[in-house]
């Protein structure tokens, strides 16, 4: 079974091409990296998978099941979460009020309901636990580092019940321990049987985690294969178009 | 490809290498609202060394009344301001409010109404609070769903708000009369045990916000909406309905003080509360709201608003000249921004 089947997928915006017969296919579990340079293409394919806008032709399949995505809430009702660059976080909140923004636990008391903070502490002290994660729930975003944040942005995700993770460009302005322990949370999520696309422009990274290599050019896709079959120079030469297709 | 060692060996659990800051350098001791309270407290020490009026009843009892008006509307506009927005309309709605209020008190005094028991008056009191539930649904639908910029669309219905409180009185003051007038000097501006009833109103309201803020899940939504608004929408909130519902809450509180503002001068005039906006304001980042959104409480609120009105009755205790009231004013709110802004800098250096 695959998880995530892109047909023939293409999109224009006015005049411009940004897709053009992009096929791909995602297994479940697997780490797959999504390299390109910038106006290649990758935000677009990223934007349909995640449901930002559909796409102007092809098909998209997830878990053998045509979807038609028109806002991000349909591809997360599926399973699809997004790790945004810049995380999406509230710096003002704690670690455990992040990871269940939008979704709190509550308890009711007579006709009101308060949140139950004692539960959506525990709980998200054992996703940090089960990411080998330092953090503590109830620490502010705000007095953490770039990997806590990251770990913050995955436990959401890990609480949402995800297949597929797509996570753009986690490692970029974060230090080198810190990318260590982020790639540590990409093994993590391999570990737990969910799908990850690494968005990245870091060789070492994709080279590190990714069992395969797409490479994006003038929108379409032009490399496709297996990261023990590639290497990191072959991979710059379809980026920058020194060598064509492979 | 493992030229990465795991970031880590140990558990999870034991945060060896993860500094946390002592008790007293997180949480609320660590807040501005914490050290302008400690400031607060000092002050009200020296006052009542240097007169001996300051803790008399008397002065109390018109200390606590005064700044719970003023108190009342912080909490609604702080609600706003943690959002990331600001409402500037507060004062005009505290003086329709209580314009419509009495007008309508008016209005029904003479009618079959005054043989119901308290029909009059609750449905006065409702006139009110529906004139400011208007306004701030105009405010919030406008800056939510329309995506004016709150600084201006509260700008222009102080205006408006203030403009129409003058066209429907003339500019003649409203008092309240009919079979229940008595009464609602009672619930507005009467005392139970000798505390006045406005600040009962107010303590009530600021456990109530706290309940709400710190406790639900509205309340979660509000912090971050002005932590990171888009990400508040990411993750599904419902960022338009809490704007608009912030908006109202404000308004209402403006609403709701100016009606007991009606019952302490016994009069609705149409330049009540004129310029309250900017001490609410005051009182509400002098208590650690921040304007950037994010930040802030009904204790900040308290506090802010009692601080302003600790000085103001202090300097006329002390004979000061009235006008230098609003110089201080001015320099507290600097400094107590000031003084948080040094210690945020210290902290991350």
């Amino acid at each position: 079974m695959s998880l995530l089947v892109l047909q023939d997928v293409g999109k224009e915006f006015g005049a411009i091409r940004a897709l053009s017969h992009v096929n791909l296919t995602i297994k479940p579990g697997e780490v797959v990296g999504l390299m390109g340079d910038n106006g290649a293409g990758k935000s677009t394919l990223v934007k349909i998978i995640a449901g930002n806008f559909p796409p102007s032709h092809g098909k998209v399949l997830f878990e053998d099941q045509e979807v038609h995505f028109t806002r991000p809430v349909d591809a997360r009702s599926v399973g699809i979460e997004v790790v945004y660059q810049d995380l999406a976080l509230a710096d003002n909140l704690t670690a455990a009020a992040n990871v269940f923004l939008g979704r709190e636990l509550r308890r009711k008391v007579g006709p009101f309901s308060f949140l139950d903070h004692a539960t959506m502490n525990q709980r998200t002290a054992a996703l940090f636990r089960e990411l080998k994660s330092e953090t503590r729930p109830d620490d502010l975003v705000r007095a953490m580092s770039g990997g806590q944040r990251q770990a913050v942005a995955i436990a959401r995700t890990r609480l949402a019940k995800a297949k597929l993770i797509l996570m753009d460009e986690p490692t970029a302005a974060i230090s080198v321990r810190q990318v260590a322990e982020v790639l540590d949370l990409i093994r993590r999520l391999k570990d737990a049987g969910i799908a990850v696309i690494l968005i990245s422009h870091r060789m070492p990274d994709v080279f590190s985690v990714c069992e395969r290599v797409i490479v994006m050019r003038r929108g379409t896709k032009v490399a496709d294969k297996p990261i023990d079959q590639s290497s990191p120079e072959e991979v710059t030469a379809l980026i920058t178009g020194a060598k064509e297709a492979a | 490809m493992s030229e990465f060692s795991p970031a880590t060996g140990t558990e999870a659990s034991d945060f060896s290498n993860v500094g946390r800051a002592r008790w007293w350098r997180r949480g609320f001791f660590a807040s501005q609202t914490a050290y302008v309270a400690a400031a607060l407290i000092v002050i009200m020490i020296v006052m009542s060394f240097l007169s001996s009026a300051f803790l008399s009843p008397g002065n109390l009892a018109n200390v606590a009344k005064n700044f719970s008006f003023v108190g009342i509307v912080t909490l609604g506009v702080t609600l706003v301001i943690v959002t990331g927005g600001i409402d500037l309309s507060v004062g005009s709605t505290m003086a329709l409010s209580a314009i419509t209020c009495a007008i309508v008190m008016q209005g029904l005094s003479g009618t079959v109404l005054d043989s119901i028991p308290l029909a009059g008056m609750v449905i006065s009191l409702g006139a009110g609070l529906g004139a400011a539930l208007l306004i701030g649904l105009a405010n919030g639908v406008l800056i939510a769903r329309v995506g004016l910029s709150p600084f201006v669309t509260t700008l222009g219905m102080l205006s408006i708000v203030r403009g129409l409180a003058y066209a429907v009185t003339e500019g003649r003051g409203q008092a309240p009369t009919g079979p229940d007038v008595n009464l609602f000097y009672e619930i507005t501006d009467g005392n139970i045990a000798g505390v006045p009833v406005a600040i009962i109103y107010l303590l009530i309201l600021a456990a109530v916000i706290g309940l709400v803020l710190h406790h639900t899940a509205f309340g979660r939504h509000v912090f971050a909406l002005g932590g990171n608004e888009k990400a508040a929408a990411l993750t599904g909130i419902a960022v338009e309905r809490v704007k608009i519902a912030v908006y109202v809450l404000s308004a209402l509180s403006a609403g709701f003080a100016g009606i007991l503002m009606v019952g302490w001068l016994g009069s609705a005039p149409a330049n009540l509360a004129t310029g309250y906006e900017l001490t609410i304001i005051a009182a509400a980042v002098i208590g650690g709201a921040n304007l950037n959104g994010g930040i802030g409480g009904p204790a900040g609120a308290v506090i802010g608003a009692l601080l302003i009105e600790v000085i103001r009755n202090g300097l006329v205790l002390a004979g000061i000249n009235a006008y230098w009231q609003i110089v201080l004013v001015g320099g507290i709110i600097i400094l107590a921004v000031l003084v948080d802004r040094l210690r945020t800098l210290r902290m991350t250096s």
